[in-house]
């Protein structure tokens, strides 16, 4: 719910190298992918650097999953191409079969095969001869990949329906993780499980794959577990990432109007950009590369509007929904101080008395009706007004 | 379909030196396609062959041997045999799924076997046994009678499969509602039954129309006894060929009626959560009259039938086991079941894999052309088979290829049913997932797919072979110069009134088909649960 608050937000980091193509893992150039009329896939660039762990966010029916099954060799691309480690895989004439391209694949479900103990599952990609001691080889592989997802080696015999879904899921990530791929790719796979045990499950995946070094694509349609797990974000809009960067980077400075929505709750604010200070209903606000100069539209994140003791800037509550450790506040912007004084319009102070909704800890404070005085934390983004252009 | 047959054209490319290969659709899905395709044309060939034979005969003949007092009796006998019979079946059958199902009937487990236990006696073998019993007896009461006795547990085994599942919360509203029990089973446990009722109530419709040993041997005509006469005086006559049309006719009618009745009701339960465990009505002082309606309908049904094969066999004595006879009669029947069988279900796989892992309107037709067929009666699957193979390839007249083509037609809708229900059960993403681990597509196929699959294709298996065990019409037209199967050696037998000697062969198909039978009433439990 609140996974986006600042209080949850890495630590920001170093973006994935995007200049050098040699280093990268995975590269993904012009794919495009069409089901029938359907054009699911319409170019989508992306580089993945070797060990690093990058989600694919987006909403469903954008084609996250599509882009996930074409790296692992489920469909083909239309046009454009793939490369692992630097040699083509798909485009251009090629193509490698799923089963040559020494990926790991953990599904929504997981895919466990019903008619295999969990550990005929996990050994059913390796090779008995490969192994020292044949079969006993494998059953020590199967209990060391049992250990790696924390799961009791006496597992093994069981059946995949006996277990929870938390534990179908690890065995899945030990089956995809027995044949040591360089490249896990998970669809979804914590959606399936409740709340609580989506986030458990989730660290005890990231750590795993981090310290197997493991280069990690998650797919997702939740942007707290998208931020919170992967150290690149790839947001995914109809068929196109519209922006990729660091957790951090894609939150706070996200490239446009709906990526900013998609990540999560905004305040969208007409505003008169001069330099780099923005004024709106909330006062000045500096913006960091403003992309227009005139009309724009700002957004702020709820977090970065705080209630002060003392201030110009007012707005009335209008209702407000109590969460327990925080309650969501409506509130209605009042006229800023200037325009209610001054008898002569200012074309740079568009409006006031818009309705925003922010977050507050201290439900006493917020009733409906008390006039609070709000600041601004931090920088604003703006958009260009023809953002404002209907989708 | 079409985007997968598609794709290959539009990635097309050369193959770059190395690891390269050039893509293809996933695991030959257009050579599925193609198979079921010619599965499917092959499978119209009985409707083809009615409707080119009708158009050939030109419309003035076509009109003067249709519309003629022999075609008015006969449509007179079979419409009153379905008429009467059918609301016979119904009442007996969902009387007994009820009293066994929702009731505290004493014995209700040993009564639910019980019930079914008719279907493992062949309606051929219960004639037989009601001739025995009453010499005396023919024509249409007698008809419905015999028929009635063989075809009850077709609406029972489905009635009790849905009243088991059915949710007690909705008959628990009804009665919030302010609804007594017998009013609560009218107004809302009988509605959903119809679906069970309707399809079973087709089944019987079906049977009653393809049935031709029961009705020849109480000499009772139907359009099928008709058209096997026919055969017999003309060997391919026109006359033949124009009752056969009209029974094509009356089936499809048939099945249009089912459709329509069936309707687009959804029946199944609303909601999510666990259900609770079914009602049952304490009987008090009707459990007697239950008991003893119940002993009568399995004495008449399975009891009487049995009893008169095992008297003829002790009258028989030991000479009637001639085993030069017996034992190719056995061999050739296991033959033809076990080969029918496994035909069968490698020709109903494409066709199912098609239905579950690429629905669309392409797999729908073929579905339909599918259900078409499954109307056919056996004696005109016979008749078309006899007159392609004739007039296009002489070379299979009469040979053990063609009698196993004809039986994989008859009995392609009990494999395709079967084999649909397992392969959904085997998900396609278990495919990739295996291919992922390093696995070729054909080999995580094979490990994955048809390993989920097999019991439910053996299943099927294992009923088109009890359907194959118990053929006559078909087998007595196609089969090869010499064959001898339990059906036709019972047939021959009995049909020149050796009842003494049939008896071993009627007890061998009671033998192997009883098995059969509780597969089938096993896995009807199971069904009524998606």
């Amino acid at each position: 719910m609140t996974d986006y608050s600042p209080s949850r937000l890495p630590e920001p980091r170093i973006a994935a190298s995007v200049a050098t193509s040699t280093n990268n893992h995975l590269e993904i150039e012009a794919v495009t992918k069409n089901f029938g009329s359907q054009a699911v896939l319409k170019g989508v660039n992306l580089s993945v650097a070797q060990g690093g762990t990058t989600a694919i966010v987006g909403p469903s029916g954008s084609g996250k999953t599509t882009l996930l099954r074409l790296i692992a060799g489920f469909e083909h691309p239309d046009t454009g191409s793939i490369a692992l480690n630097g040699s083509k895989v798909a485009g251009d004439g090629v193509w490698v079969p799923a089963h040559k391209r020494h990926v790991g694949y953990v599904a929504q479900d997981g895919a466990l095969f019903p008619h295999l103990t969990v550990g005929q599952n996990i050994s059913f990609g390796l090779d008995a001869s490969s192994l020292p001691g044949r079969h006993r080889g494998i059953k020590a592989r199967v209990s060391e990949l049992l250990d790696m997802v924390s799961l009791d080696p006496a597992m093994a015999k069981r059946r995949p329906h006996e277990l929870s879904g938390g534990q179908q899921q690890r065995v899945a990530l030990a089956r995809a993780l027995a044949r040591e791929p360089e490249l896990m790719l998970l669809d979804e796979p914590f959606s399936a499980l409740d709340a609580g045990l989506r986030v458990a499950t989730r660290r005890a995946v990231g750590k795993v794959l981090k310290d197997a070094g493991v280069t990690t694509i998650l797919v997702t349609h939740d942007q707290g577990e998208a931020l919170s797990f992967a150290d690149q974000v790839a947001v995914m809009r109809d068929g196109k990432l519209a922006q990729i960067g660091n957790p951090f980077i894609v939150y706070t400075r996200p490239a446009d109007r709906a990526t900013a929505e998609f990540l999560g709750d905004a305040v969208i604010l007409d505003a008169w950009m001069e330099g780099s200070l923005a004024t709106c209903s909330l006062g000045g606000i500096p913006v960091r590369r403003p992309p227009a100069q005139g009309r724009v539209q700002l957004m702020l994140r709820p977090e970065q509007i705080r209630i002060a003791e003392d201030g110009p800037i007012r707005g009335t509550v209008v209702d407000t929904d109590y969460f327990g450790p925080e309650t969501t506040v409506r509130l209605k912007l009042n006229i800023p101080p200037v325009l209610a004084e001054g008898a002569v319009a200012d074309h740079r102070y568009p409006g006031g008395g818009e309705v925003i909704t922010i977050r507050h800890w201290n439900a006493s404070i917020t009733r409906p009706g008390t006039e609070l005085c709000l600041r601004v934390v931090g920088e604003a983004v703006a958009f260009p007004m023809e953002d404002l252009a209907p989708e | 379909m079409t985007t997968k047959l598609a794709a290959p054209g539009t990635i097309g490319g050369t193959t770059t030196a190395g690891r390269g290969k050039r893509p293809r659709p996933p695991f030959g899905v257009s050579v599925v396609a193609i198979l079921a395709v010619l599965i499917a044309l092959f499978s119209l060939i009985p409707l083809g062959y009615v409707g080119v034979m009708t158009a050939a005969t030109g419309w003035d003949t076509a009109i003067a041997l249709i519309f003629r007092p022999r075609v008015g009796e006969l449509l007179l006998n079979t419409v009153l045999l379905v008429v009467v019979t059918v609301p016979l079946c119904l009442v007996l059958g969902v009387g007994g799924a009820w009293l066994v199902e929702r009731t505290h009937l004493k014995g209700r487990k040993w009564w639910a076997v019980l019930l079914a236990a008719p279907l493992a006696i062949p309606a051929f073998v219960n004639s037989y046994a009601w001739v025995s019993a009453v010499p005396s007896l023919a024509g249409l009461g007698s008809g419905v009678l015999i028929a009635t006795l063989s075809y009850f547990p077709l609406v029972y085994i489905p009635a009790a499969a849905t009243l088991s599942r059915l949710d007690p919360a909705i008959e628990q509203s009804a009665a919030s509602l302010g609804l007594g029990a017998w009013r609560a089973f009218f107004r809302v446990v009988l509605p959903q039954l119809r679906i069970a009722m309707t399809g079973g109530a087709l089944l019987v419709s079906l049977h009653l129309l393809a049935e031709y040993g029961a009705f020849a041997m109480i000499r009772f005509d139907t359009f099928t006894t008709a058209i096997m006469v026919q055969y017999r005086s003309t060997f391919n006559g026109t006359a033949g060929n124009m009752l056969a049309s009209v029974l094509v006719f009356i089936c499809l009618i048939l099945l249009l009626m089912e459709v329509r009745s069936r309707g687009s009701a959804r029946y199944a339960r609303v909601g999510s959560g666990a259900q609770g465990r079914a009602l049952r009505l304490p009987l008090h002082a009707y459990q007697l009259p239950a008991q003893l309606f119940l002993l009568a309908l399995t004495a008449l049904a399975f009891g009487l039938p049995l009893s008169f094969v095992l008297r003829w066999i002790i009258a028989g004595g030991p000479g009637i086991w001639t085993a030069d006879e017996f034992l190719p009669a056995l061999l050739q029947t296991l033959g033809y079941g076990l080969g029918g069988a496994a035909a069968t279900t490698v020709v109903a796989f494409p066709m199912a894999y098609l239905a579950v892992r690429h629905p669309n309107w392409f797999s729908k037709a073929l579905e339909l052309s599918n259900y078409v067929t499954s109307s056919m009666p056996g004696i005109v699957v016979g008749l078309a088979f006899v007159t392609v193979s004739i007039r296009l390839v002489p070379g299979i007249y009469q040979t053990a290829g063609l009698l196993v083509a004809a039986y994989v037609l008859l009995f392609l809708p009990r494999a395709l049913v079967n084999i649909r229900s397992g392969l959904s059960q085997a998900p396609k993403e278990l495919d990739e997932a295996a291919q992922v681990l390093g696995k070729p597509p054909l080999m995580s196929f094979i490990r994955v797919t048809l390993r989920l699959t097999a019991p439910a294709a053996a299943g099927g298996a294992a009923l088109v072979f009890l359907g194959i065990v118990n053929e006559l019409t078909a087998t007595l037209l196609l089969s090869p110069n010499g064959t001898r199967t339990l059906a036709t050696e019972f047939w021959s037998k009995s049909s020149a009134i050796d009842y003494a000697g049939a008896a071993p062969y009627a007890l061998l198909m009671i033998l192997i088909s009883a098995p059969m039978t509780y597969l089938l009433f096993q896995q009807s439990k199971k069904a009524a649960g998606q």
